[in-house]
Protein backbone atom coordinates (compact mmCIF):
# COMPACT_ATOMS: atom_id res chain seq x y z
CA UNK A 1 0.00 0.00 0.00
CA UNK A 2 1.43 3.35 -0.96
CA UNK A 3 1.38 6.46 1.11
CA UNK A 4 0.33 7.43 4.54
CA UNK A 5 -1.94 4.61 5.59
CA UNK A 6 0.25 1.56 5.06
CA UNK A 7 0.70 0.86 8.74
CA UNK A 8 -2.95 0.19 9.49
CA UNK A 9 -3.71 -1.73 6.33
CA UNK A 10 -3.29 -5.01 8.13
CA UNK A 11 -6.47 -4.27 10.07
CA UNK A 12 -8.38 -5.21 6.90
CA UNK A 13 -7.02 -8.72 7.00
CA UNK A 14 -9.65 -11.24 8.03
CA UNK A 15 -7.85 -14.27 6.77
CA UNK A 16 -4.73 -14.56 8.84
CA UNK A 17 -2.34 -13.48 6.11
CA UNK A 18 1.26 -14.27 6.75
CA UNK A 19 3.19 -11.10 7.40
CA UNK A 20 6.74 -10.70 8.51
CA UNK A 21 7.36 -8.66 11.64
CA UNK A 22 8.13 -5.07 10.74
CA UNK A 23 11.80 -4.24 10.90
CA UNK A 24 12.51 -1.65 13.53
CA UNK A 25 13.99 1.18 11.53
CA UNK A 26 12.87 4.16 13.52
CA UNK A 27 13.29 5.37 17.05
CA UNK A 28 10.18 4.90 19.18
CA UNK A 29 9.58 8.65 19.41
CA UNK A 30 9.71 9.07 15.66
CA UNK A 31 7.45 6.10 15.20
CA UNK A 32 4.95 7.62 17.55
CA UNK A 33 4.89 10.72 15.37
CA UNK A 34 3.77 8.56 12.48
CA UNK A 35 0.72 6.96 14.10
CA UNK A 36 -1.49 6.45 11.05
CA UNK A 37 -4.62 7.94 12.60
CA UNK A 38 -2.82 11.20 13.17
CA UNK A 39 -1.42 11.16 9.67
CA UNK A 40 -4.92 10.59 8.33
CA UNK A 41 -6.15 13.67 10.16
CA UNK A 42 -3.76 15.99 8.40
CA UNK A 43 -3.89 14.23 5.03
CA UNK A 44 -6.40 14.84 2.29
CA UNK A 45 -9.68 13.15 3.20
CA UNK A 46 -10.97 10.24 1.15
CA UNK A 47 -14.44 9.75 -0.25
CA UNK A 48 -16.69 6.77 -0.98
CA UNK A 49 -18.49 7.05 -4.31
CA UNK A 50 -21.55 4.99 -5.23
CA UNK A 51 -22.16 4.63 -8.98
CA UNK A 52 -25.43 4.17 -10.77
CA UNK A 53 -26.31 0.76 -12.17
CA UNK A 54 -29.39 -0.38 -14.09
CA UNK A 55 -30.31 -3.03 -11.54
CA UNK A 56 -30.51 -1.83 -7.95
CA UNK A 57 -33.89 -0.50 -6.90
CA UNK A 58 -34.31 3.06 -5.65
CA UNK A 59 -36.03 1.82 -2.49
CA UNK A 60 -33.18 -0.59 -1.80
CA UNK A 61 -30.42 1.97 -2.33
CA UNK A 62 -32.23 4.35 0.04
CA UNK A 63 -32.58 1.54 2.59
CA UNK A 64 -28.84 0.77 2.38
CA UNK A 65 -27.84 4.43 2.88
CA UNK A 66 -30.15 4.69 5.90
CA UNK A 67 -29.06 1.40 7.42
CA UNK A 68 -25.31 1.46 6.86
CA UNK A 69 -24.59 5.18 7.29
CA UNK A 70 -27.43 5.93 9.70
CA UNK A 71 -28.62 8.77 7.47
CA UNK A 72 -32.12 10.17 7.89
CA UNK A 73 -34.52 9.08 5.16
CA UNK A 74 -34.45 12.53 3.54
CA UNK A 75 -30.64 12.55 3.22
CA UNK A 76 -30.58 8.93 2.05
CA UNK A 77 -33.15 9.73 -0.64
CA UNK A 78 -31.22 12.81 -1.77
CA UNK A 79 -28.02 10.78 -2.19
CA UNK A 80 -29.94 8.01 -3.95
CA UNK A 81 -31.38 10.55 -6.41
CA UNK A 82 -27.88 11.91 -7.07
CA UNK A 83 -26.70 8.42 -7.94
CA UNK A 84 -29.76 7.90 -10.13
CA UNK A 85 -29.64 11.24 -11.97
CA UNK A 86 -25.95 12.20 -11.98
CA UNK A 87 -24.59 8.66 -12.27
CA UNK A 88 -22.64 8.90 -9.01
CA UNK A 89 -22.68 10.42 -5.56
CA UNK A 90 -20.19 10.93 -2.75
CA UNK A 91 -21.89 9.09 0.10
CA UNK A 92 -19.25 9.38 2.83
CA UNK A 93 -16.01 11.19 3.65
CA UNK A 94 -13.25 10.27 6.09
CA UNK A 95 -9.94 8.50 6.47
CA UNK A 96 -8.80 5.97 3.91
CA UNK A 97 -9.45 3.11 6.32
CA UNK A 98 -12.98 4.30 7.03
CA UNK A 99 -13.70 4.62 3.33
CA UNK A 100 -12.37 1.12 2.68
CA UNK A 101 -14.78 -0.20 5.28
CA UNK A 102 -17.65 1.71 3.66
CA UNK A 103 -16.76 0.44 0.19
CA UNK A 104 -16.56 -3.11 1.50
CA UNK A 105 -19.98 -2.71 3.12
CA UNK A 106 -21.45 -1.32 -0.12
CA UNK A 107 -20.08 -4.35 -1.99
CA UNK A 108 -21.69 -6.59 0.63
CA UNK A 109 -24.99 -4.90 -0.26
CA UNK A 110 -24.31 -5.27 -4.00
CA UNK A 111 -23.84 -1.57 -4.70
CA UNK A 112 -21.08 -0.48 -7.05
CA UNK A 113 -18.75 1.64 -4.89
CA UNK A 114 -15.21 2.97 -5.20
CA UNK A 115 -12.96 5.17 -3.08
CA UNK A 116 -10.54 7.95 -3.92
CA UNK A 117 -8.95 11.04 -2.47
CA UNK A 118 -11.34 13.96 -2.15
CA UNK A 119 -10.96 16.49 -4.98
CA UNK B 1 -31.28 2.36 -11.30
CA UNK B 2 -33.89 -0.30 -11.88
CA UNK B 3 -37.57 0.57 -11.92
CA UNK B 4 -39.81 -0.90 -9.27
CA UNK B 5 -41.15 -4.01 -10.97
CA UNK B 6 -44.78 -5.02 -10.82
CA UNK B 7 -44.06 -8.73 -10.78
CA UNK B 8 -44.14 -11.02 -13.79
CA UNK B 9 -45.44 -14.37 -12.59
CA UNK B 10 -48.99 -15.17 -11.65
CA UNK B 11 -50.73 -14.64 -8.29
CA UNK B 12 -48.05 -12.57 -6.65
CA UNK B 13 -48.23 -11.60 -3.06
CA UNK B 14 -44.61 -10.79 -2.24
CA UNK B 15 -43.45 -10.11 1.29
CA UNK B 16 -45.38 -8.42 4.08
CA UNK B 17 -44.78 -7.86 7.76
CA UNK B 18 -47.13 -9.81 9.97
CA UNK B 19 -48.83 -7.31 12.24
CA UNK B 20 -48.69 -9.28 15.46
CA UNK B 21 -45.64 -11.54 15.18
CA UNK B 22 -43.61 -8.81 13.36
CA UNK B 23 -42.21 -11.56 11.19
CA UNK B 24 -41.76 -11.05 7.49
CA UNK B 25 -43.92 -13.51 5.64
CA UNK B 26 -44.48 -14.72 2.08
CA UNK B 27 -46.25 -17.60 0.37
CA UNK B 28 -44.72 -19.28 -2.63
CA UNK B 29 -46.07 -21.94 -4.94
CA UNK B 30 -43.92 -25.05 -5.09
CA UNK B 31 -42.80 -23.91 -8.54
CA UNK B 32 -41.74 -20.47 -7.28
CA UNK B 33 -39.92 -21.90 -4.25
CA UNK B 34 -38.14 -24.44 -6.46
CA UNK B 35 -37.13 -21.66 -8.87
CA UNK B 36 -35.74 -19.53 -6.03
CA UNK B 37 -33.80 -22.50 -4.70
CA UNK B 38 -32.39 -23.19 -8.13
CA UNK B 39 -31.26 -19.57 -8.60
CA UNK B 40 -29.72 -19.46 -5.11
CA UNK B 41 -27.92 -22.79 -5.71
CA UNK B 42 -26.45 -21.52 -8.96
CA UNK B 43 -25.17 -18.44 -7.20
CA UNK B 44 -23.54 -20.54 -4.46
CA UNK B 45 -21.88 -22.70 -7.10
CA UNK B 46 -20.58 -19.69 -9.01
CA UNK B 47 -19.24 -18.07 -5.83
CA UNK B 48 -17.43 -21.23 -4.78
CA UNK B 49 -16.27 -22.51 -8.12
CA UNK B 50 -14.09 -19.94 -9.78
CA UNK B 51 -10.87 -20.41 -7.89
CA UNK B 52 -9.62 -17.46 -5.94
CA UNK B 53 -6.19 -17.51 -7.53
CA UNK B 54 -3.37 -15.04 -7.08
CA UNK B 55 -2.40 -13.16 -10.21
CA UNK B 56 0.29 -14.84 -12.29
CA UNK B 57 2.52 -11.85 -12.98
CA UNK B 58 4.26 -11.80 -9.63
CA UNK B 59 7.52 -13.23 -8.47
CA UNK B 60 7.21 -17.06 -8.24
CA UNK B 61 8.26 -17.18 -4.59
CA UNK B 62 5.98 -14.31 -3.69
CA UNK B 63 3.13 -16.04 -5.53
CA UNK B 64 3.72 -19.25 -3.61
CA UNK B 65 3.61 -17.44 -0.28
CA UNK B 66 0.54 -15.46 -1.31
CA UNK B 67 -2.47 -17.56 -0.47
CA UNK B 68 -4.44 -14.97 1.42
CA UNK B 69 -6.87 -13.95 -1.30
CA UNK B 70 -7.37 -13.07 -4.94
CA UNK B 71 -5.77 -9.92 -6.32
CA UNK B 72 -7.08 -9.80 -9.89
CA UNK B 73 -10.60 -8.97 -11.04
CA UNK B 74 -12.65 -12.16 -11.59
CA UNK B 75 -12.96 -13.27 -15.22
CA UNK B 76 -16.64 -14.07 -15.00
CA UNK B 77 -18.62 -10.86 -15.63
CA UNK B 78 -21.11 -11.72 -12.87
CA UNK B 79 -18.32 -12.07 -10.32
CA UNK B 80 -16.66 -8.91 -11.64
CA UNK B 81 -19.92 -7.07 -10.93
CA UNK B 82 -20.37 -8.65 -7.49
CA UNK B 83 -16.77 -7.75 -6.56
CA UNK B 84 -16.08 -4.44 -8.28
CA UNK B 85 -12.66 -2.82 -8.37
CA UNK B 86 -12.50 -0.44 -5.41
CA UNK B 87 -9.67 1.75 -6.72
CA UNK B 88 -10.32 2.34 -10.44
CA UNK B 89 -7.12 4.38 -10.91
CA UNK B 90 -4.70 2.49 -8.69
CA UNK B 91 -4.05 -1.13 -9.66
CA UNK B 92 -1.82 -1.89 -6.71
CA UNK B 93 -4.26 -0.57 -4.12
CA UNK B 94 -7.12 -2.32 -5.97
CA UNK B 95 -5.27 -5.67 -5.76
CA UNK B 96 -4.57 -5.21 -2.06
CA UNK B 97 -8.19 -4.27 -1.33
CA UNK B 98 -9.39 -7.30 -3.26
CA UNK B 99 -6.98 -9.59 -1.44
CA UNK B 100 -8.31 -8.48 1.93
CA UNK B 101 -12.02 -8.31 1.08
CA UNK B 102 -13.03 -10.66 -1.72
CA UNK B 103 -12.82 -13.91 0.25
CA UNK B 104 -15.06 -12.58 3.00
CA UNK B 105 -17.48 -11.06 0.49
CA UNK B 106 -17.73 -14.37 -1.37
CA UNK B 107 -18.41 -16.25 1.87
CA UNK B 108 -21.04 -13.73 2.98
CA UNK B 109 -22.89 -13.82 -0.34
CA UNK B 110 -22.77 -17.62 -0.48
CA UNK B 111 -24.05 -17.84 3.12
CA UNK B 112 -26.98 -15.52 2.31
CA UNK B 113 -27.94 -17.65 -0.71
CA UNK B 114 -27.70 -20.79 1.45
CA UNK B 115 -30.06 -19.11 3.94
CA UNK B 116 -32.69 -18.88 1.19
CA UNK B 117 -32.25 -22.56 0.31
CA UNK B 118 -32.35 -23.70 3.95
CA UNK B 119 -35.41 -21.61 4.81
CA UNK B 120 -37.36 -22.96 1.83
CA UNK B 121 -36.45 -26.55 2.65
CA UNK B 122 -37.28 -26.12 6.32
CA UNK B 123 -40.64 -24.72 5.20
CA UNK B 124 -41.33 -27.98 3.37
CA UNK B 125 -39.81 -27.70 -0.10
CA UNK B 126 -38.88 -31.29 -1.07
CA UNK B 127 -35.68 -32.23 -2.91
CA UNK B 128 -37.71 -33.03 -6.01
CA UNK B 129 -40.86 -31.11 -6.74
CA UNK B 130 -43.59 -33.62 -7.57
CA UNK B 131 -46.79 -32.67 -5.80
CA UNK B 132 -49.15 -30.21 -7.54
CA UNK B 133 -50.64 -27.45 -5.45
CA UNK B 134 -47.81 -27.41 -2.91
CA UNK B 135 -47.53 -24.07 -1.11
CA UNK B 136 -44.45 -22.96 0.80
CA UNK B 137 -45.08 -20.40 3.53
CA UNK B 138 -42.00 -18.69 4.89
CA UNK B 139 -41.80 -16.62 8.08
CA UNK B 140 -38.54 -14.72 8.44
CA UNK B 141 -37.16 -12.97 11.47
CA UNK B 142 -35.49 -9.67 10.67
CA UNK B 143 -31.86 -10.85 10.27
CA UNK B 144 -33.00 -13.69 8.00
CA UNK B 145 -35.10 -11.27 5.95
CA UNK B 146 -32.03 -9.03 5.57
CA UNK B 147 -30.06 -12.05 4.28
CA UNK B 148 -32.81 -12.79 1.76
CA UNK B 149 -32.90 -9.13 0.69
CA UNK B 150 -29.13 -9.01 0.16
CA UNK B 151 -29.19 -12.26 -1.76
CA UNK B 152 -32.04 -11.02 -3.98
CA UNK B 153 -29.67 -8.19 -4.94
CA UNK B 154 -26.93 -10.65 -5.86
CA UNK B 155 -29.36 -12.82 -7.84
CA UNK B 156 -30.67 -9.80 -9.73
CA UNK B 157 -27.14 -8.57 -10.46
CA UNK B 158 -26.25 -12.04 -11.75
CA UNK B 159 -29.34 -12.31 -13.96
CA UNK B 160 -28.96 -8.72 -15.20
CA UNK B 161 -25.31 -9.29 -16.12
CA UNK B 162 -26.17 -12.44 -18.08
CA UNK B 163 -29.13 -10.69 -19.77
CA UNK B 164 -27.08 -7.50 -20.35
CA UNK B 165 -29.79 -5.33 -18.79
CA UNK B 166 -29.33 -1.60 -19.42
CA UNK B 167 -31.08 1.55 -18.25
CA UNK B 168 -34.13 2.33 -20.38
CA UNK B 169 -34.30 -1.01 -22.21
CA UNK B 170 -37.87 -1.86 -21.09
CA UNK B 171 -39.26 -1.53 -24.65
CA UNK B 172 -36.74 -4.03 -25.94
CA UNK B 173 -37.73 -6.64 -23.35
CA UNK B 174 -41.43 -5.99 -23.91
CA UNK B 175 -40.95 -6.48 -27.67
CA UNK B 176 -39.54 -10.01 -27.37
CA UNK B 177 -41.96 -12.85 -28.16
CA UNK B 178 -43.08 -14.79 -25.08
CA UNK B 179 -41.40 -17.98 -26.25
CA UNK B 180 -37.98 -16.31 -26.45
CA UNK B 181 -35.88 -17.79 -23.62
CA UNK B 182 -34.45 -14.33 -22.89
CA UNK B 183 -37.99 -13.06 -22.37
CA UNK B 184 -38.62 -15.84 -19.87
CA UNK B 185 -35.35 -15.13 -18.07
CA UNK B 186 -36.29 -11.45 -17.99
CA UNK B 187 -39.66 -12.34 -16.40
CA UNK B 188 -37.77 -14.16 -13.64
CA UNK B 189 -35.48 -11.16 -13.19
CA UNK B 190 -38.54 -8.92 -12.82
CA UNK B 191 -40.12 -11.34 -10.39
CA UNK B 192 -37.05 -11.39 -8.11
CA UNK B 193 -37.13 -7.58 -8.33
CA UNK B 194 -40.73 -7.62 -7.19
CA UNK B 195 -39.83 -9.87 -4.26
CA UNK B 196 -37.01 -7.51 -3.37
CA UNK B 197 -39.20 -4.41 -3.59
CA UNK B 198 -41.70 -5.96 -1.20
CA UNK B 199 -39.08 -7.25 1.26
CA UNK B 200 -37.45 -3.79 1.38
CA UNK B 201 -40.91 -2.36 2.04
CA UNK B 202 -41.54 -4.86 4.84
CA UNK B 203 -38.14 -4.16 6.42
CA UNK B 204 -38.47 -0.38 6.16
CA UNK B 205 -41.57 -0.26 8.33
Amino acid sequence: MPGESGGTRVAMCHHGAVSAPSPVEVEPDTEKDLVPDEVALVATPWVTIVWNDPVNLMSYVTYVFQTHFGYAKKKAEKLMMEVHEDGRSVVSTGSREEMERDVQAMHEYGLWATLQKAD
Amino acid sequence: MGDAPEGGLSRLSGFARHRRSKRIIANFTGFEADLLRSLASQLVELLRNEAAVPRDDQDPFEAMMDFSGPTAEPEDPVLARLFPTAYPNDDEAASEFRRFTEGGLRDGKAAAAVTIIDTLEEAGLPDQLSEDGLMIDVELDEPTAVSWMRSFTDLRLALATRLEIEDGDEDYWASLPDEDPRSQAHDIYEWVGYLQETIVGALSR
